[in-house]
C-alpha cells in the first residue's frame, strides 16, 4: 500500500484508519463506476444461479413452462443411475487427465525453447507458436479433421512415411481422445506466454549459483526453474482444468453434435447441451450444470489447498 | 564458433517443431486449391496439381513419368499405346519426333503439373453466403465489444481509483466469476430470454457484455494502477470531475491496455460458438461465421476442398489482424495473466 503525501485536494485529508478512509462522496462515485459489474453480477450471475438451482428441482420444459412440477431431488437421483451421464463424465475426466498434462508440458517446453538465448529470431517463433490460438475453433477443428483423415490426411501420410500404419483417428473410440489432444496443442498460446513471463522473471544468478554447485541442465530445471515458475504453473493448471471441463466446440464439430464414435466424444458439456436443447430436459440439465459447478469448484479448492506444498511464493507477499 | 554451432542446432530444432506444428495450415491451403479428384488419386502430389496433357497435332495426349533405360525419368506424352511397348513424344522437344519405349505403359504414373483451382473459394463463398455470415459476425462481435470495453473501462476505473466499503470483497467476487461455469446460468437465462422474445435475435449475445466481464476489468485495472495518481490529482485540482479525469487522463494513458482488451474481446466474440449456436438456432440469416461454418462442415463433409476453402475465409480476418497487432495481443496476455 502506498501512502500518499499529497498536500492538496480531497484525497489528502483522509484519516489513516482503513475503514474511516472512505468519504461518502468518493464511495458513491466508486460504487457508481463499479455498478455495471454489480448489476451484471446480480442479473446475469446471482439470480440465474439461484434460478438454476431451483430449476434443478423441477421437470422444467421451456415448450410447456406452465406445466412445470417440483420433483425434489429426482434429477439428482437420476444422475446417479444415468449411464449416458456416467459415460460423458468418464470421457471428460479421461480427456482432462490426458490433455492437461500434455498441453502444460508442451507449452512449457515451447516457452523454454522460445526463451532460449540460443534461438535466432525468438519473436518470430513466439508469434508462430501463438498464432493458431487466433484461429476460430470451428475453423481449426475443420482443418484438423482433414489432417487426421484416415486415408487422405497428412498425419497418416507422415506416419506411413516412417513405416507406421496410422489409425483411423476420428472414427476409433480409442484414438479419438489422443486426436483431440493433438488438436488441443494449437491452443497453447496463452499458456506459453504466461510460462514465458514466468521464465523471464527467474533471476539469472540462481542459474549461475546452480552451475557453481555442479548442477546439470536437468538438475537446474528441476531445482531452479520449476520452483521459481510454480506460481504461473499453478495459474495455468487451474485455467487448463476449467477449460477441459468446459470442452464443447471441438467435440461438437468433430461429431456433428452426436458424440460419435460410440459416444467417445460425448463430453459432459455436449451431453448437457443435448439434454437441454435437444430433448428440452432443462430441469435435468440444470442439475447437470450444478454437478459441473461443484466439480470445478472442488478441483479449484483442492488445488488452492495443496498449493502451499508445491507453489513457491518467493519474495512476493 | 561453438556458440554459433549451438545456435544453429537450437534454431534448426525450433524450425522443425514449428513446421510440424503448423503443418495443418499447409494441408488446409493445399487442399483448398485442389480439385477434389486429386485427393483420392494414386500418386498425386501433396501440392495442388492436375494431370498434365500435351496437345500434339490437334490431339490431347496424357503425359506420363517414363523411366528411360539410363535410369532417368522423363515427362513424356503418350502417342501410341501398345501392350508391351509404346511410342512417346517429348513435349519439351516435340520436333525431335516420336520416341519408342519398351515396357507396359499402364504401369506408368501420370505426370502431375502444378495447378491451382480457385473455384473452391467461389463455390464456398456462394454456398455459405459468406458476405452475410461475415457481416453477422462483425455486427455481433462489434456491438458486444463496444459494450464490453466501455463497461470494463468504467468498472476498472471504479476499482482502481476509488475507495468504498466492500471494494476488495467485490473485486474477489468478480474474479471468482471466472471459475463459474457458464452452464450454471445458461438455462434460466435461456428461459428468460425466451420469455422476452430475445431468442432468435442478437440481443442475448450482446446485452450481457454491457455489464463488464472479469478478464477485461482485471486487465484494465492492472493497467490503470500503473498510471501515476499525481496525474488524476493535478486534473482534480484543475476542477475536473471523475468522468473528466477518466476521459482526459486515464483513457489516453491506457490506450495500449484498451486496445488489447478490444482485440481480445472482439476475436473472442468472433470465435464464440456455443451461445450463437443455441440462441440463433434455425435463424441462418442471423448466424455468425462460426455457426455457419460448422453447419457447412456437417452438410459438405464429403467435399474437403470446399470446406477447407471456407475455413480459410473464416480465419482470414482474425489471423491477419493478429499479425498486424501481435504485440498488443501478446502483451495483453502477460499483463492480465501473471500479475495476480
Amino acid at each position: 500500500m502506498s501512502t500518499t503525501q499529497v498536500t492538496a485536494g480531497p484525497v489528502a485529508i483522509k484519516p489513516r484508519g482503513r475503514w474511516r478512509a472512505f468519504t461518502e462522496r468518493e464511495s458513491l462515485t466508486g460504487l457508481a463506476f463499479v455498478s455495471p459489474f454489480i448489476i451484471g453480477f446480480i442479473v446475469f450471475s446471482a439470480i440465474p444461479m439461484l434460478a438454476s438451482l431451483v430449476l434443478s428441482l423441477t421437470d422444467f420444459d421451456p415448450r410447456e413452462p406452465d406445466q412445470v412440477r417440483f420433483i425434489g431431488l429426482d434429477n439428482y437421483a437420476q444422475m446417479l443411475s444415468d449411464p449416458v451421464l456416467h459415460q460423458s463424465l468418464g470421457v471428460t475426466v479421461r480427456f482432462a487427465l490426458l490433455v492437461v498434462p500434455l498441453t502444460l508440458a508442451f507449452a512449457l517446453g515451447v516457452a523454454m525453447l522460445v526463451n532460449s538465448k540460443l534461438l535466432a529470431g525468438r519473436t518470430v517463433f513466439r508469434t508462430l507458436f501463438y498464432m493458431p490460438m487466433q484461429i476460430p475453433i470451428v475453423a481449426s477443428t475443420i482443418v484438423w479433421i482433414g489432417v487426421l483423415h484416415a486415408t487422405t490426411g497428412w498425419l497418416n501420410y507422415a506416419l506411413e512415411g516412417v513405416g507406421i500404419p496410422g489409425p483411423n483417428w476420428l472414427q476409433s473410440t480409442f484414438w479419438v481422445g489422443p486426436a483431440l489432444g493433438l488438436m488441443g496443442l494449437w491452443g497453447i498460446g496463452n499458456m506459453m506466454l504466461i510460462f514465458l513471463a514466468g521464465l523471464q522473471s527467474v533471476p539469472t544468478e540462481l542459474y549461475d549459483a546452480a552451475k557453481v554447485d555442479g548442477a546439470g541442465p536437468w538438475a537446474s530445471f528441476r531445482n531452479v526453474t520449476l520452483p521459481m515458475i510454480s506460481p504461473v504453473l499453478f495459474y495455468n493448471v487451474i485455467i487448463a482444468l476449467i477449460a477441459a471441463f468446459q470442452y464443447f466446440t471441438q467435440a461438437y464439430v468433430v461429431s456433428n453434435g452426436r458424440g460419435d464414435p460410440d459416444r467417445a466424444t460425448l463430453f459432459f458439456n455436449l451431453d448437457l447441451y443435448r439434454e437441454a436443447f435437444g430433448f428440452f430436459h432443462m430441469g435435468y440439465a440444470s442439475a447437470m450444470a450444478w454437478l459441473l459447478f461443484v466439480i470445478v469448484l472442488g478441483l479449484t479448492i483442492v488445488l488452492f489447498k495443496t498449493a502451499g506444498s508445491w507453489v513457491f511464493a518467493g519474495g512476493e507477499r | 564458433m561453438r556458440r554459433f554451432a549451438a545456435m544453429s542446432a537450437v534454431t534448426l530444432v525450433a524450425i522443425t517443431i514449428v513446421s510440424a506444428f503448423l503443418m495443418p495450415l499447409a494441408y488446409m491451403v493445399a487442399t483448398a486449391f485442389k480439385d477434389s479428384s486429386q485427393l483420392t488419386a494414386v500418386g498425386a502430389p501433396l501440392y495442388p496439381a492436375a494431370p498434365e496433357v500435351f496437345v500434339y497435332e490437334g490431339e490431347e495426349l496424357k503425359v506420363f513419368d517414363v523411366p528411360a533405360p539410363d535410369g532417368s525419368v522423363h515427362a513424356w506424352a503418350l502417342l501410341e499405346p501398345h501392350r508391351e511397348d509404346a511410342v512417346f513424344i517429348d513435349p519439351a522437344n516435340a520436333d525431335a519426333g516420336p520416341i519408342a519405349w519398351v515396357g507396359r505403359w499402364r504401369t506408368l504414373q501420370q505426370h502431375w503439373g502444378f495447378s491451382l483451382k480457385v473455384d473452391n473459394f467461389t463455390a464456398a463463398w456462394e454456398t455459405i453466403d459468406f458476405p452475410r455470415l461475415f457481416m453477422n459476425s462483425f455486427g455481433i462481435a462489434g456491438l458486444s465489444t463496444l459494450g464490453a470495453v466501455l463497461s470494463a473501462i468504467c468498472v476498472a476505473y471504479g476499482f482502481s481509483r476509488f475507495r468504498f466499503p466492500g471494494r476488495n470483497g467485490l473485486f474477489i467476487l468478480m474474479l471468482a466469476t471466472i471459475i463459474l461455469p457458464f452452464q450454471v446460468t445458461l438455462i434460466p437465462s435461456y428461459a428468460v430470454y425466451l420469455q422476452l422474445g430475445w431468442v432468435g435475435t442478437w440481443l442475448p449475445l450482446i446485452i450481457p457484455h454491457f455489464f463488464s466481464n472479469a478478464y477485461n476489468v482485471f486487465l484494465l485495472r492492472q493497467y490503470f494502477l500503473t498510471i501515476p495518481r499525481e496525474l488524476d490529482e493535478a486534473a482534480m485540482i484543475d476542477g475536473a470531475g471523475p468522468f473528466r479525469i477518466l476521459r482526459s487522463v486515464i483513457v489516453p494513458q491506457a490506450v495500449p491496455g484498451i486496445v488489447a482488451v478490444t482485440l481480445f474481446h472482439f476475436f473472442w466474440a468472433w470465435n464464440e460458438y456455443f451461445l450463437p449456436l443455441i440462441y440463433l438456432q434455425g435463424k441462418p440469416d442471423l448466424q455468425p461465421l462460426a455457426v455457419g461454418l460448422a453447419r457447412f462442415n456437417a452438410l459438405y463433409s464429403q467435399q474437403p476442398t470446399l470446406i477447407q476453402a471456407a475455413a480459410i475465409m473464416a480465419m482470414l480476418l482474425p489471423v491477419v489482424v493478429f499479425f498486424f497487432a501481435q504485440r498488443a495481443f501478446m502483451r495483453g496476455v502477460v499483463f492480465g495473466g501473471v500479475e495476480k
